[in-house]
C-alpha cells in the first residue's frame, strides 16, 4: 500500500518470507505491504493458510526457526525491525508490540499464579519492582472487568473460563501500553456471546490505552464493528484493502466477494451460505499469474499468463485484479455482491456525504458480563 | 483430602497383603530346600530341624503364621545368617543400601535434568544427538556391565576409587555411578520430551512475545512445567535402583539390602527372602504415595481439586 502519511506507525514494505522445508521452500509471505496508522485497528482477513500469522508473528520477530526473510522491510519507529537482533526485538516484544492469541485455553502458563504472569511484562521492561508491578497487575486486572480482582490475582488459570482467560491474555498484552497491539484471532475459540464482550473490552481498552491494532481474523463478520481498515489476504499476498465500508459494499476482488458471500448477515440475506470452492494454491510451487485464477469463476485469460498490479479504487482503497484494468469486460457480481455495490452507491448520493446504513454485524453492542464461572 | 489418604491407606495395605500372599507360594515353589546344601545331615536331622523353623506344617499352616508374625513385626529367624533375626539383618544392611540407592537416585536425577533440559532447548543439534546416544547407551547396557567396568578401568586400572568393600565415602562412588546410570538416562530423555513439548506450547510462545529472553522463558515457564511431571517418574526409577542394587551391591561387595537378598535367594533362606521382599514392597508403595500426595502439592490443576476451585 503507498501511503505517505507521515503518522504511520508500522510500515511493511514488499515483505517475502519463505520456509525451509522437507518438502522444499514454502514461499509464505509473497510480497505483501501495508501500514497501520497511529490509533487505528486495521483488520487482515483471510482463508486459513493466507500468511496473516507469519505476516503479524515477523513484526516481533517470533517466527519459527526454519522461516527465512527473503526481501523487505517492516519500519517502527523510523527503523527496520527486520535487521535487529534477537535482543533488541526482546526490548520491543511487549513492550511496543503485544501480541493476543488464538486459545485462551493454552496461553497462559498453567503453573503460575495470573497476577504474576500478568506482571512479567512489566517486571522485564519497566524495571519495577514485584511489588509495584503486581499493584499494577490489579489495576489492569480490574480494568479488563474480572470481578474480585483482589482475590483472583492469585487464582491460577485452571480456575477461570474461557472467557476470562482471554481478558487476562488481553490484562498481560496491555500492561505496558504497547503501542501497537496484534490480535490473532482473539475470539475464534470462543462461543459467540463471549466473542462479542471480548470484542467490546477490547475497542474500550484500545480507547483508553490509545493503541493501534492489527486485527486478524478468517472471519469478516467479527471485523466491522472493529475495524476501520481491512486487507485481504490471499496465498501469502494481500488482494484488496480500503476501509471498512469500502470493503463491505464496493469490494473488487472476487475473492473478496467469496469471503462476503461466506459470511452470515442480516442485511445481505441471500439464503445461502457459500464456503468458496476450491482449495487455495500450494506454497511449495505458487501458480504463475493470479493465484486465485483456478477457484475464481471472474478468471480471464490473463490471469494465468500474469499477475495482476494493485488498481486504484479510491485513495484508500486499492485491488489487484485483472476486472479493474480497463481493457477487461464488465463483469456482473454475485447477486449479493450486487446489492451491496447498489447500496454504496446509494450511500453516496447527492453530495457524496457518507451515510452508512445501521450494520447489523456489530454485534458487540448491548451484551452484558456474564461470562463468569 | 483426608477420605483421599484413608482410601490410598487402605489400598496400600491391600496391596502390601496380596504381595506378601504371592511372594510366599511362589518362594515354596523355588527349587530346592533351605537345607539341600548340607549333604552331611542325616533324615532325623532334617526332620527336626524342619520342626523347629516349623517346615513340617502344611504350607497354609506356614502362610498363615507367617502373616501372623510379620503383623507384628516378626520376619522370624534366618536360616542361614546365623539364626539372627531377619528385622535385625535389614536394619544392619539397611543404611548401606539406603546411602548408595539415594546417592544414585540424587546424581542420576539432576545430571538427567541438566543434560535432558540441554539437549530439549538445543533440539536437533549434535549436542542434542550426542546426549540422545548417551543415554540410550545408559539405558542399553545393564548396571552390572556398566559395573563391572568402572571396577575395571576406573578402579583397577586407573586406581582412582576402591575396587570393592565398604569403608569411608571414596567406597561408594563407583557403585553410585553405576546405580546412577538408569535414572539418569531414563530422566535424561523424559525430560526431553516433557520439554520439547513445552517449548512448543502456546504459553511459551506468550512467554516470548512478552518479551523474555529465551533463558528467562526456559527458567521461569519451561522448566517448572517439565519437571512437575517428572514427581511421577520417581517410583518406577526407585524400582531400578532396587533391582540394580542387588548386582551392583554383589559386584563391590557392598554389606547391603541387594547383596543378603542374593544370597537368600540362592539358600533358599524363606525369612529373609520375604524379609526383604517386604520391606521393598513398603518402601516402593511409600514412595509412589509421597510422589502421590507431592504431585498434588506442586501441581495447582491438581492442588485444587479437593480444596475449593
Ligand atoms: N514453520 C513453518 N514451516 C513451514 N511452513 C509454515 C510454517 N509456518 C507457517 N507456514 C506456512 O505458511 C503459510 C501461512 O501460514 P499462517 O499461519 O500465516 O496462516 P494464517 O493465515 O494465519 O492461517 P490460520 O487462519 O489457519 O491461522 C501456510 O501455508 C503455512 O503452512
Ligand atoms: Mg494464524
Amino acid at each position: 500500500m503507498e501511503n505517505n502519511d507521515t503518522e504511520n506507525l508500522i510500515e511493511v514494505k514488499n515483505l517475502k518470507i519463505n520456509f525451509d522445508t522437507y518438502a522444499g521452500k514454502v514461499k509464505a509471505i509473497r510480497d505483501v505491504s501495508f501500514h497501520l496508522k497511529k490509533g487505528e485497528t486495521l483488520a487482515i482477513v483471510g482463508e486459513s493458510g493466507s500468511g496473516k500469522s507469519v505476516t503479524t508473528r515477523s513484526l516481533m520477530g517470533l517466527n519459527a526457526d526454519n522461516a527465512e526473510i527473503a526481501g523487505g522491510q517492516i519500519m517502527f519507529h523510523g527503523e527496520d525491525v527486520l535487521k535487529k537482533s534477537e535482543k533488541e526485538m526482546q526490548q520491543i516484544r511487549g513492550k511496543d508490540i503485544a501480541m493476543i492469541f488464538q486459545d485462551p485455553m493454552t496461553s497462559l502458563d498453567p503453573t503460575m499464579k495470573i497476577g504474576r504472569q500478568i506482571a512479567e511484562p512489566l517486571i522485564i521492561h519497566n524495571h519495577v519492582s514485584k511489588k509495584q508491578a503486581m499493584a499494577q497487575a490489579l489495576e489492569m486486572l480490574k480494568l479488563v472487568g474480572i470481578t474480585d480482582a483482589e482475590h483472583r490475582i492469585n487464582d491460577y488459570p485452571h480456575q477461570f473460563s474461557g472467557g476470562m482467560r482471554q481478558r487476562i491474555v488481553i490484562a498481560i498484552a496491555l500492561i505496558c501500553y504497547p503501542e501497537v497491539l496484534i490480535a490473532d484471532e482473539p475470539t475464534t475459540a470462543l462461543d459467540v456471546t463471549i466473542q462479542a464482550q471480548i470484542l467490546k473490552l477490547m475497542k474500550e481498552l484500545q480507547e483508553k490505552i490509545e493503541t493501534s491494532i492489527i486485527f486478524i481474523t478468517h472471519d469478516l463478520g467479527v471485523v466491522a464493528g472493529m475495524a476501520d481498515r481491512i486487507a485481504v489476504m490471499y496465498a501469502g499476498k494481500i488482494v484488496e484493502y480500503g476501509t471498512v465500508d469500502e470493503i463491505f459494499y464496493n469490494p473488487q476482488h472476487p475473492y473478496t466477494w467469496g469471503l462476503l458471500n461466506s459470511m452470515p448477515t442480516l442485511d445481505t440475506q441471500s439464503g445461502e451460505l457459500s464456503a468458496i470452492p476450491g482449495t487455495p494454491p500450494d506454497l511449495l510451487d505458487p501458480p504463475k499469474g493470479d493465484a486465485f485464477a483456478a477457484r475464481n469463476p471472474y478468471a480471464l485469460k490473463i490471469d494465468a499468463e500474469q499477475e495482476p498490479p494493485f488498481f486504484k479504487v479510491s485513495d484508500t482503497h486499492y485491488a489487484a485484479t485483472w476486472l479493474l484494468d480497463p481493457r477487461a469486460e464488465k463483469v456482473t457480481p454475485p447477486e449479493a455482491i450486487a446489492k451491496r455495490q447498489a447500496q454504496w452507491a446509494k450511500m453516496h448520493t447527492d453530495d457524496g456525504e457518507l451515510v452508512r446504513p445501521a450494520t447489523p454485524l456489530n454485534t458487540a453492542d448491548n451484551l452484558d458480563d456474564s461470562d463468569r464461572e | 483430602m483426608a477420605k483421599y489418604l484413608l482410601k490410598r491407606l487402605f489400598y496400600l495395605i491391600l496391596t502390601l497383603f496380596l504381595i506378601a500372599t504371592i511372594t510366599f507360594f511362589m518362594m515354596k515353589l523355588l527349587p530346592g530346600t533351605p537345607l539341600s546344601n548340607e549333604s552331611k545331615l542325616s533324615h532325623t536331622q532334617i526332620q527336626m530341624i524342619y520342626h523347629t523353623y516349623g517346615l513340617d506344617k502344611p504350607v497354609w499352616q506356614q502362610y498363615l503364621i507367617y502373616l501372623a508374625g510379620m503383623v507384628r513385626g516378626n520376619f522370624g529367624l534366618s536360616f542361614q545368617f546365623d539364626n539372627q533375626p531377619v528385622s535385625y539383618l535389614l536394619a544392619t544392611r539397611m543404611p548401606a543400601s539406603f546411602q548408595l540407592g539415594i546417592q544414585a537416585m540424587i546424581v542420576g536425577v539432576l545430571l538427567g535434568i541438566i543434560v535432558g533440559g540441554i539437549a530439549a532447548i538445543r533440539r536437533n543439534t549434535w549436542v542434542d544427538g550426542t546426549m540422545t546416544v548417551i543415554s540410550i547407551l545408559m539405558i542399553s547396557i545393564p548396571s552390572f556391565v556398566l559395573a563391572i567396568l568402572l571396577q575395571y578401568y576406573i578402579g583397577l586400572k586407573a586406581g582412582a576409587f576402591p575396587v570393592a568393600g565398604w569403608g569411608n565415602f571414596s567406597y561408594t562412588i563407583l557403585p553410585t555411578i553405576a546405580l546412577a546410570g538408569s535414572p539418569f538416562a531414563t530422566t535424561a530423555r523424559f525430560i526431553r520430551t516433557e520439554m520439547v513439548d513445552v517449548m512448543s506450547s502456546d504459553y511459551i510462545e506468550l512467554a516470548k512475545a512478552k518479551g523474555l529472553t529465551s533463558t528467562g522463558v526456559v527458567y521461569h515457564h519451561a522448566l517448572r512445567n517439565s519437571l512437575i511431571p517428572l514427581i511421577t517418574l520417581i517410583g518406577p526409577l526407585t524400582v531400578n535402583l532396587m533391582t540394580g542394587s542387588l548386582v551392583v551391591e554383589n559386584i563391590f561387595a557392598v554389606p547391603g539390602i541387594g547383596e543378603q537378598f542374593v544370597k537368600s535367594i540362592t539358600t533358599n533362606d524363606y525369612p529373609t527372602i520375604m524379609g526383604i521382599t517386604m520391606m521393598y514392597s513398603v518402601l516402593l508403595v511409600v514412595v509412589l504415595l509421597i510422589t502421590d500426595i507431592v504431585y498434588g502439592i506442586v501441581d495447582p490443576r491438581i492442588r485444587l481439586q479437593g480444596g475449593r476451585s
